[in-house]
C-alpha cells in the first residue's frame, strides 16, 4: 500500500492541475460574460461621450485604411493571379473575376481586415487601458465622478462594432479592384467584361455576410482590448501580458466567429 | 468632539486579499473640516484604507460612512454622485496622458458637472494659479512637465470642482524637501480656503506635522494610536517612537510575513 500512495498523490495531483485549468477557464468566461454585460448596459444609458466615441471611429476607421487597404489590393491581386493559373488547368478561366469577388466579400474581406485591426487597435487599446491602469489614471477617472467604465470601454465597443464594417466595405471594393487590375492588365480580360462577370453571380447576401462578420469581429477586438487592458496588474510587464492576451485571443476569436457565422449564412 | 456626525466614519473596516489581512478592524472618525493624516511603514494598507473609503477596493466587512450615509451599497450611478464630493491626490498624480494640463485639470467640471467646456478652462487656469503654474502651462501635456509640476497639476485636479472632501496620498514622496514644502503650503492654504476636511496618508513626518490636525498610526492592519499633531512627541507608544524618530530596531519588524 505504502508503494501505491505516491501514485495516487501524482495521479491526485494531475487531475487537480486539470480541474484547476478548467476552472480558470470558467471563472474567465464568466467574468468575461459580466465584463462585455457591463459594458453593453453602458452602451444605452447616459451620459453618452459622443467626443470619445468619434475620436475611437477615426483611430479605427480612417487610421486603419492605408494597412487595410494594402492588405486588400494584395489579397486581390494574388486571388486573381491563384485562380487564373489553377483554373486554366480545366479552362475555367472565365470565372476568375467570380472568384475574386466572391472570396473577397464573404471571407478574405473581413478577415484579413479583423487580424490587421486586431494586430493594431486590439494592442493599442490593451495598452493605453492597461498603461491607465496600472498608473492609477482608472481610479482617478473614478475620484472625478466618472464611470471609467463608461469613459474607457463603451466608446471603444461602439466605435469597433460600427467601423469595422465600414472598413471591410472599403477592402471588398479595393480588394475587387486589385483583382481587376491583374485580370485586365496581365492576364488579358476585356475590361468590361470582367466587371460584368464580377457583378453577374455576387448576391447581396455574399456581402451582407461579409459585413456582419466585420461587425462581429469589431466588436471582439475591442471587446478583448478593453477587457485585457481593463484587468492589467502590476506594472510594464502587466500591460505587456494584456496586450498579448488581448490580440491573441481576438485573433482566435476572429477564426472560430469566422466559422460559426458562414456557417450560419451559407450552411445547407 | 462636536454634537455633529463625523464626516467619515469608519467601524471595525476589514480586508484582506488572499491569506494576507491589510486592514483588520480600523475604527476611525473624521470631523467635518478636520484634517487627519495616517502615518505608517510602507505595505501597511494606508492606500487600500483611501481606497475603500472611495469604492475604488470594496472592504469584506465593517462599517464607512460619508455624511451619515453607509457608503457600501451604492450603485454605481450614486457612486458617481458621492464622488463629486471627494477630490483626490494620488501618490503618482495619475494625471490623464491623454489630455492637456488645463484638461485634465477641469476633467472634473466637463465631465461630472456638464459645464461648457470654455467656462471650465478658465476656472482651470484659475486653479493653475492657484498652485502657482502660469496659463501657458494649461496647453502643455503631463509627460512634458516635471514631477512636481505634475504634482502640482494633480493638486488644482483635486481642488477644483471645490469638493468637501481631500484625499491626499503620500502627496510629498518623490520630491526634494523644498518642493516637498511647497506642495504642503499649498495643500494647507487650498484646504483652508476651501473649508476642506481632508484624510492624507503618508510616511513624511515633516509633511505630516504641516497639514495634520490630527494624526494617526496604522500599524499591523489596525489605528493603533492617535491624537493631535502636538502630542506626537510626547507619547509613550513605542511603535509611534520609533516610527518618528525612524529607528530600525523596536516593536515594528520591517520584514513583511504576516
Amino acid at each position: 500500500m505504502t508503494a501505491a500512495a505516491p501514485e495516487d498523490g501524482v495521479i491526485i495531483r494531475m487531475l487537480a492541475g486539470v480541474g484547476r485549468i478548467f476552472l480558470d477557464f470558467l471563472a474567465t468566461v464568466g467574468k468575461l460574460s459580466m465584463f462585455t454585460g457591463r459594458a453593453l448596459m453602458h452602451c444605452v444609458t447616459p451620459p453618452f461621450y459622443f467626443r470619445l466615441v468619434v475620436r475611437q471611429m477615426v483611430d479605427i476607421g480612417y487610421y486603419s485604411l492605408p494597412v487595410v487597404g494594402m492588405t486588400a489590393i494584395f489579397t486581390g491581386m494574388v486571388l486573381a493571379l491563384q485562380s487564373y493559373s489553377g483554373f486554366s488547368r480545366f479552362s475555367a478561366e472565365g470565372a476568375v473575376a467570380t472568384v475574386v469577388v466572391l472570396s473577397m466579400t464573404r471571407e478574405l474581406g473581413p478577415v484579413l481586415a479583423g487580424l490587421m485591426v486586431a494586430g493594431r487597435i486590439g494592442a493599442s487599446m490593451a495598452a493605453e487601458i492597461g498603461t491607465m491602469r496600472v498608473t492609477d489614471q482608472v481610479d482617478a477617472l473614478t475620484t472625478l465622478s466618472t464611470n471609467p467604465f463608461k469613459y474607457l470601454v463603451t466608446p471603444r465597443l461602439i466605435a469597433g462594432l460600427t467601423m469595422m464594417p465600414l472598413l471591410v466595405l472599403v477592402a471588398d471594393i479595393i480588394g475587387v479592384f486589385g483583382g481587376f487590375l491583374i485580370g485586365v492588365n496581365k492576364l488579358g480580360f476585356n475590361p468590361a467584361n470582367y466587371l460584368t462577370q464580377t457583378f453577374e453571380f455576387l448576391e447581396v447576401k455574399d456581402v451582407i455576410s461579409g459585413l456582419t462578420k466585420a461587425a462581429a469581429f469589431g466588436f471582439v477586438i475591442s471587446l478583448m482590448g478593453c477587457y485585457h487592458g481593463y484587468n492589467s496588474r502590476g506594472g510594464a510587464q502587466g500591460v505587456g501580458t494584456a496586450t498579448i492576451n488581448a490580440v491573441v485571443s481576438s485573433l482566435i476569436l476572429i477564426l472560430i466567429l469566422n466559422y460559426l457565422i458562414t456557417e450560419m449564412f451559407f450552411a445547407r | 468632539m462636536n454634537s455633529k456626525p463625523p464626516k467619515i466614519r469608519m467601524r471595525g473596516v476589514r480586508k484582506a486579499f488572499g491569506p494576507k489581512v491589510v486592514l483588520d478592524g480600523i475604527d476611525l472618525d473624521i470631523a467635518e473640516g478636520e484634517s487627519v493624516v495616517v502615518i505608517g511603514g510602507s505595505g501597511t494598507g494606508k492606500s487600500v484604507l483611501l481606497k475603500c473609503i472611495l469604492g475604488i477596493i470594496r472592504p469584506d466587512s465593517g462599517l464607512i460612512e460619508v455624511d451619515g450615509v453607509d457608503v457600501s451599497g451604492l450603485n454605481s450611478a450614486e457612486r458617481d454622485e458621492l464622488m463629486g464630493k471627494f477630490g483626490m491626490l494620488f501618490q503618482g498624480s495619475a494625471l490623464f496622458d491623454s489630455l492637456p494640463v488645463w484638461e485634465n485639470v477641469a476633467f472634473g467640471l466637463i465631465q461630472a458637472r456638464g459645464m461648457e467646456r470654455e467656462a471650465a478652462r478658465n476656472i482651470a487656469l484659475k486653479k493653475l494659479a492657484a498652485v502657482g503654474l502660469g496659463p501657458e502651462v494649461g496647453a502643455l501635456y503631463p509627460a512634458e512637465l516635471s514631477g512636481g509640476m505634475q504634482k502640482r497639476v494633480a493638486l488644482a485636479r483635486a481642488i477644483a470642482t471645490e469638493p468637501e472632501i481631500i484625499f491626499f496620498d503620500e502627496p510629498t514622496t518623490g520630491l526634494d524637501p523644498i518642493m516637498g514644502d511647497v506642495i504642503n503650503d499649498l495643500i494647507v492654504k487650498c484646504v483652508r480656503e476651501l473649508g476642506a476636511t481632508t484624510l492624507s496618508i503618508t510616511h513624511d513626518l515633516a509633511s505630516a506635522r504641516k497639514i495634520a490636525h490630527r494624526i494617526a498610526m496604522l500599524h499591523g492592519g489596525k489605528i493603533i494610536w492617535q491624537g493631535p499633531v502636538a502630542e506626537i512627541d510626547q507619547t509613550d507608544n513605542p511603535y509611534v517612537d520609533q516610527f518618528i524618530h525612524g529607528r530600525a530596531e523596536g516593536p515594528i519588524q520591517m520584514q513583511v510575513s504576516r
